[in-house]
C-alpha cells in the first residue's frame, strides 16, 4: 500500500488515508478502554466475560489499525506510540465511545448504538481498496453482528422489564442520543477515502443505522429521542471532558516508564 | 517426523529441509486455550513457504482480539528453532478465518473433549441431544459459548459458528 503520508513529520496530520484509518482505530480503541473497566465489576458473571470478550475484539481491531496507521503515516510511530504518545486533541474517535460507562444501562446502550453502526461500517470497508483495512472489517462484520446480536437482547431485556430498569435504559438513551449523530457526518477525509476506493460515506449509513436501531429500541418499549441537538468534533480532536481522564489511566504507565514492556 | 540425525543438518538456512518437513514441524504446535487442537486442525495456519533460505509462516486470528496469536506466535518461532531453521511468522487477517476453515478432524476432537464443534445443530457432547439453550454469549475462550442441555441439564462450552455469510 503506498503511504500518502507526507514527507517529515507534520503533528495532527498525517494524511487522509492516515486520519481515516485513525479514526476507525481510535473508535475501537476507546471502546475496548471503556469496556474492559467492566471486568470483575459487571452485574453477574455472564456480563462480565461478554464485555470483556467484546472488549477485546475491539482491541484486537484497534491493534491492527493502528499498526497499518502508522504505515501509512511513515513516521516509524507503532501501535504503543500511537496508543500511549498521543494526547486528547490527536485523538479521532467519536465522542460516543469516550462516554463513562454509567449504570449498566449506559454501557448497554453506548454498544447498542456503535455495534449496529460497526456492523454496516465493517460490511463496506470489507470491499476497500485498502486490502489491510478490507482485511480487518471482514473479521471485524462478523464480530459486531455477534456484539449487537448481544447488545439488542440485553436492551429488550432491561428495556422491556422493570420499571426501573425501564426507566435507566430509557434515560441512557437519552444522555446519549446527542452523541449519535457524529458517527454519520462527512469530511473532508471521507470524500477523498471514497474517490480512492479505500472508505465510505459515513451519511450514506444513517438510515441503515436507524432502521434496525428503531426496532430495537420499540422492542424494548423504549422512545427514541428526537434529533434536536447534535453534538460532534472528536473526529478533528475536539473531545469531552472524558477522554483526558481516560488518557490519563490508560497512558499514565507508558508515560511513567517509557518503553516498559511486558 | 524429524530424525535426530535431520536435526543435525542444523545449518543457517531453511534450505536443509523440505517445506513439506517445516510445515509438519510447525503444524504440530497447539492452541494454548483449547490445547487438544492443533493450528493446522483449527485452519489458521495459513501457509508455509521458503524464500532465499528462510522459512515464513503465516497464521490468521479466529478473532481480531485473540489473546492466543502471540503465544501461538512464540511457539511456532521456537519449533523453527528447535530445527535450527531462520524464518518468520507473519499475521494475515484477510481473507478472515471462519469455522469451516476447521477440519473434520477439529470437530472430533472438540467432541472428544466436551466442547461441542460448530456444526449447524449444536449436539450436547455429554448426551448427544440436540436441544439446548444458551447461558452465557461467550464461554471459556472468546470463541466460545456457554450452553445448558435441555435434556441432560449439564452446561457444555460450544464453539461458535463463524461464517462470513451465514453468522449471527
Amino acid at each position: 500500500m503506498q503511504s500518502t503520508a507526507p514527507q517529515g513529520l507534520k503533528p495532527g496530520f498525517g494524511g487522509p488515508h492516515f486520519e481515516s484509518v485513525l479514526r476507525h482505530a481510535d473508535d475501537n480503541l476507546i471502546l475496548a478502554q471503556r469496556l474492559s473497566a467492566w471486568i470483575s465489576r459487571a452485574p453477574d458473571l455472564e456480563i462480565d466475560i461478554a464485555l470483556g470478550n467484546i472488549g477485546l475484539d475491539h482491541l484486537g481491531v484497534a491493534r491492527a489499525l493502528l499498526s497499518h496507521a502508522g504505515e501509512l503515516e511513515g513516521n516509524d510511530r507503532d501501535e504503543d506510540d500511537l496508543a500511549m504518545f498521543r494526547n486528547e486533541r490527536q485523538f479521532r474517535n467519536l465522542i460516543l465511545v469516550e462516554q463513562p460507562n454509567g449504570d449498566f444501562a449506559a454501557t448497554l446502550v453506548r454498544s447498542l448504538f456503535i455495534d449496529a453502526y460497526q456492523v454496516l461500517l465493517w460490511r463496506e470497508l470489507s470491499s476497500s481498496a485498502d486490502k489491510v483495512l478490507a482485511g480487518v472489517a471482514q473479521k471485524g462484520a462478523m464480530e459486531a453482528r455477534y456484539h449487537l446480536h448481544h447488545s439488542r437482547l440485553w436492551a429488550i431485556r432491561f428495556g422491556d422489564g422493570t420499571d426501573k430498569s425501564h426507566h435507566r435504559m430509557q434515560q441512557a438513551v437519552d444522555d446519549l442520543w446527542r452523541f449519535t449523530g457524529e458517527m454519520f457526518l462527512s469530511d473532508a477525509v471521507d470524500h477523498e477515502m471514497m474517490e480512492q476506493g479505500i472508505g465510505v460515506d459515513p451519511s450514506s449509513l444513517a438510515d441503515e443505522w436507524r432502521a434496525p436501531v428503531t426496532a430495537i429500541l420499540e422492542a424494548a418499549t423504549l422512545e427514541v429521542p428526537t434529533d434536536d441537538y447534535q453534538r460532534n468534533g472528536g473526529r478533528q480532536g475536539f473531545h469531552s471532558d472524558h477522554l483526558g481522564h481516560l488518557l490519563g489511566e490508560m497512558q499514565w504507565m507508558q508515560k511513567s516508564c517509557p518503553g516498559l514492556t511486558w | 517426523m524429524l530424525t535426530r540425525d535431520s536435526r543435525r543438518r542444523l545449518s543457517l538456512s531453511a534450505d536443509a529441509f523440505t517445506v513439506g518437513e517445516i510445515r509438519e514441524a510447525v503444524s504440530t504446535v497447539t492452541d494454548p486455550e483449547i490445547p487438544v487442537l492443533s493450528i493446522s486442525d483449527l485452519g489458521i495456519l495459513r501457509g508455509v513457504t521458503v524464500e532465499d533460505g528462510e522459512a515464513r509462516v503465516v497464521i490468521t486470528p479466529t478473532y481480531s482480539g485473540c489473546p492466543a496469536m502471540s503465544e501461538i506466535r512464540s511457539a511456532i518461532e521456537a519449533k523453527l528453532d528447535e530445527l535450527g531453521v531462520p524464518g518468520r511468522v507473519e499475521t494475515r487477517l484477510s481473507p478472515a478465518w471462519t469455522t469451516d476453515d476447521m477440519t473434520p478432524e477439529a470437530h472430533r476432537l472438540l467432541s472428544k473433549v466436551g466442547i461441542a464443534p460448530p456444526d449447524n445443530a449444536v449436539t450436547c457432547p455429554l448426551c448427544g441431544d440436540e436441544q439446548s439453550r444458551m447461558a452465557s454469549f461467550f464461554g471459556a475462550t472468546a470463541c466460545q459459548a456457554l450452553m445448558v442441555c435441555v435434556s441432560c441439564g449439564e452446561p457444555f462450552n460450544h464453539f461458535k459458528a463463524l461464517r462470513g455469510a451465514l453468522g449471527q
